[in-house]
């Protein structure tokens, strides 16, 4: 059995106080401890906040920190995004693809060019025809290696793929549904696994007892509910992303005061989302609180069926300048950053809008009065909320506090509080469903990812994504966003793309079509001894530069 | 005795079929389904309706009951949505987890409440009782979830004397006689053991008290008998009451607490009903519920047979 050593940093004036007032029992206590020996290895220990291990066989599941703990762990993609910056949103680069382009003559039809000499962590060669069996692995129902809940991930997040062909043995084409210019964003959340592992083992369940990838960490073992081990991929074809410790353990821990427990008693070394009012004990402890933004949104959806109240610009431009979003931001102890629009400010596509989210309440009143709303004649709308859930911060606190503002202007907010999934689930029918519509739901607060065109803008906006063809549970139907978003999936010139994007930021804030409060900065608390994490900008992170020095 | 016994199996018999179908309509009949956690949000309805039918969410509430209920009677109690892994094959680890804990549980918790409610109920009306009884309704009173917290700050934050979670130092979900897995048993066993030690206590104390002033006491006491053996005497009488309340608590116990497992992240089979009930797993909602309750029926089949042991009248 290895012994961890035990970390120093509870050697506090207190505890040794403490310690030393009741010698005998400590005495007998530590009698019981594993002693800090020599340690053969450096570990890393990291408490996700899952319920169990992702699954491990290619696309993972637990929504994108499966992505986080798994799928970039184990595997690759032909795309990859760069996680080595902190100062800018993470963007894509090469991965099992060296580069890749448009074919001038045919818009649909796109040619990969992949990287020689990349191994599986069975051994076996990475090649075109990897390619071609991961596509059937999700998309030919009659191929040996369909894999229903594998097809089912990663459908909606590689939608414009329709065919994946050999040229060569590093040459794939990849020929799409119409054109679209968001192939290297789409295959970016697509996995590559090993054909020859699987041919050995024979079925994806054996296949999840030894999953092999070429990523840049190999997995050792994993239990259940429990924990999964790594280990560094001394191969991997990025020498710079050979990891550094000599072993991870990644642990699903999903109550978040038991996080800061194991990360406090020295049970792990690295916590993800630690509760906002665990950070000043966990600094005093000499953790350190890692933030970032990222692309994040925390918003009300505002429903724009026939007769909803949120039709009207004066009711969602007024609601968008009554909410004190740095106000918010100190209740949730700076974990957050003040929505400026639908993106994090600074994203790449923010552009610049007219309308200037705010806190003034006296403009908001009056967009309010112009609608004929008064103090006595407020305005009632219904927002479905969590009480909890991936990406939804701390939603009660934050609900009251939106609601106390909104309050003020003359609103007159009700919630309509729902456990997760069963937000998910209503989430799943649009504004209009009897479910909405018989409980006078008119708002929903779902949070998002928006790190791509189709995340960020197209599930929201287009009309042919209204729930649950995509995220546009309000209904939105603007032949604009239909013209300009089908203009940019064909702008293929990444400069004029992300200009196209920028407009649909700025059209969308410039319209008010939602309401936006804030964007979470994902905050970790890694312990004294964890060095060299960089936290990008992104929902995925990079653990191989860590290092662990006591 | 055997005719009794078989009795009670064949009572047992619809009570396990009621409990069945309870369980299978309330995880229905809330909000939610499984595929809500598993798919992304805006997954392709083609896609959602294509895994619907693959896990047979897509028959008939009636039919799917049907199903399920007939494959379980052959020990099939399907695969989990969420890991596909086969229901029993996560239901059986976690139950013998929690099974430690609870035979912790119970030991720590029941030798409290007959020490404390015996002396409570001997010293009737007196300060001891006093004490002890203040003490059972804390322990009955104080959440255990919360207790469970401040132990943790105490004994592993403040003192690093004992781990915060988990069943053993390298997070595996095996059992095995070590002092590792000992300390990390010490917390969530005294968590959970301070409910059943207070309703324990309260129990004895009642019974005893009750006891100790009927005739037969003092006419054990009149003929010369020593406190020892009067002692006994009331102690005999007073089994087959405390005994149904223990075997109740032990069925508590052995269902895992929730709240107790998720503190303490404690593999057992409150763990995953939670877990369960957050990603609407169904046939492992269903699957461990239904091995649950009939732990219980089995557990108060056996209370029984000891009570009807312990007091023939019962049986009458």
């Amino acid at each position: 059995m290895m012994y961890l050593k035990r970390d120093t940093l509870f050697k506090l004036p207190k505890a040794k106080r403490l310690r030393s007032s009741i010698a005998a029992l400590a005495m007998a206590g530590a009698a019981s401890i594993p002693v800090a020996s020599a340690q053969a290895e450096d570990v890393l220990r990291v408490a996700m906040t899952a319920a169990d291990i992702p699954i491990n066989i290619g696309q993972p599941d637990q929504g994108f920190e499966g992505f986080r703990f798994m799928g970039y762990m184990l595997y690759d993609t032909l795309v990859l995004w760069d996680l080595s910056k902190s100062g800018q949103p993470a963007s894509l680069t090469p991965g099992l693809a060296e580069s890749w382009a448009v074919d001038p003559a045919n818009p649909e039809r796109w040619v990969f060019k992949l990287r020689k000499g990349v191994k599986y962590h069975d051994g076996s060669e990475f090649t075109a025809d990897d390619v071609v069996w991961n596509f059937a692995k999700v998309r030919d129902t009659k191929a040996p290696q369909y894999e229903p809940k594998q097809a089912a991930l990663v459908a909606v997040r590689i939608p414009a793929l329709k065919e994946v062909n050999k040229i060569d043995d590093y040459t794939v084409e990849i020929i799409t549904k119409g054109v679209s210019a968001y192939v290297p964003y789409q295959v970016s959340f697509w996995f590559m696994s090993s054909q020859e592992q699987w041919e050995k083992v024979g079925s994806w369940a054996e296949f999840a007892k030894s999953p092999s990838g070429t990523g840049p960490w190999k997995f050792v073992s994993q239990t259940p509910r429990a924990k999964v081990e790594m280990v560094p991929n001394k191969n991997y074809w990025n020498p710079k992303r050979v990891p550094k410790v000599d072993r991870v353990i990644l642990r699903p821990i999903p109550e978040a005061s038991a996080r800061v427990a194991a990360l406090l008693s020295g049970q792990v070394d690295f916590v993800e989302a630690p509760p906002p009012d665990a950070i000043p004990r966990l600094k005093s402890s000499g953790m350190k609180i890692v933030t970032n933004a990222y692309p994040h949104n925390w918003a009300i959806k505002p429903s724009r069926i026939k007769g909803s109240p949120w039709n009207d610009i004066n009711v969602r431009k007024a609601a968008n300048l009554c909410i004190d979003r740095d106000g918010m931001n100190k209740m949730l102890g700076g974990l957050s950053v003040p929505s400026q629009g639908h993106l994090p400010p600074g994203d790449t596509w923010f552009g610049s809008p007219t309308f200037k989210l705010g806190y003034r309440p006296d403009d908001a009143r009056k967009l309010m009065a112009a609608s004929g709303h008064s103090a006595k004649k407020p305005l009632t709308v219904k927002i479905a909320i969590s009480t909890s859930g991936s990406g939804q911060m701390q939603p009660l606190p934050m609900f009251e506090f939106l609601q106390a503002n909104l309050n003020e202007c003359y609103f007159d907010v009700q919630a309509e509080v729902m456990e997760w999934n069963a937000l998910t689930s209503f989430h799943r029918k649009p504004a209009n469903s009897k479910d909405a519509v018989s409980k006078s739901i008119n708002g929903a607060i779902v949070s998002h990812a928006t790190q791509d065109p189709y995340s960020g803008f197209e599930r929201f906006f287009l009309s042919s994504r209204i729930s649950p063809a995509g995220s546009n549970w309000g209904m939105i139907k603007n032949p604009w966003y239909d013209k300009t978003l089908a203009k940019a999936a064909k702008t293929f010139d990444p400069d004029k793309l992300a200009k196209i994007l920028a407009s649909v930021h700025e059209y969308a804030v410039n319209n008010a079509e939602w309401i936006w409060v804030t964007h979470d900065v994902n905050p970790r608390a890694l312990a004294p001894h964890v060095k060299g994490f960089v936290q990008a900008k992104s929902w995925f992170q990079d653990l191989t530069p860590i290092s662990i020095k006591r | 005795m055997l005719l009794y016994i078989c009795k009670r199996l064949i009572y047992s018999v619809p009570i396990a079929i009621g409990v069945s179908i309870i369980c299978f309509a309330l995880v229905h009949i809330g909000p939610g389904d499984p595929l809500s956690t598993l798919l992304p949000e805006d997954a392709p309805q083609e896609v959602v309706d294509r895994l619907k039918a693959e896990y047979g969410l897509d028959k008939p509430i009636v039919l799917q009951y049907a199903i399920w209920l007939g494959k379980a009677l052959t020990g099939d109690f399907g695969i989990s949505i969420v890991t596909s892994r086969p229901v029993l094959a996560e239901v059986l680890p976690s139950l013998v987890n929690s099974l430690i804990l609870a035979i912790g549980g119970a030991l720590l918790g029941f030798f409290v409440g007959i020490l404390f409610g015996g002396l409570a109920g001997y010293f009737h009306g007196r300060p001891l009782d006093r004490i002890f009884t203040g003490m059972a309704i804390t322990g009955v009173s104080v959440p255990h979830y919360w207790l469970a917290i401040v132990l943790v700050i105490i004994f592993a934050v403040e003192l690093s004397w004992l781990p915060a979670l988990g069943m053993n130092p390298t997070g595996s979900t095996e059992f095995n006689f070590s002092v590792d897995n000992f300390r990390h048993m010490v917390l969530p066993v005294i968590s959970l053991s301070v409910i059943p030690a207070g309703i324990v206590t309260r129990t004895v104390r009642g019974v005893f008290a009750e006891l100790l002033n009927q005739e037969f006491t003092e006419a054990l006491r009149s003929k010369g008998m020593n406190e020892l053996h009067v002692i006994r005497h009331v102690a005999k009488n007073a089994a087959p009451q405390v005994l149904a309340v223990m075997g109740l608590q032990m069925g508590y116990l052995l269902g895992g607490s929730i709240l107790i497992e998720t503190v303490f992240a404690w593999p057992g089979t409150g763990l995953l009903l939670n877990n369960a009930i957050f990603s609407r797993d169904i046939p492992l909602l269903q699957g461990t519920i239904l091995v649950l309750a009939l732990i219980f029926v089995a557990l108060n089949l056996l209370v029984d047979v000891a009570q009807a042991t312990l007091d023939p009248r019962i049986k009458r």
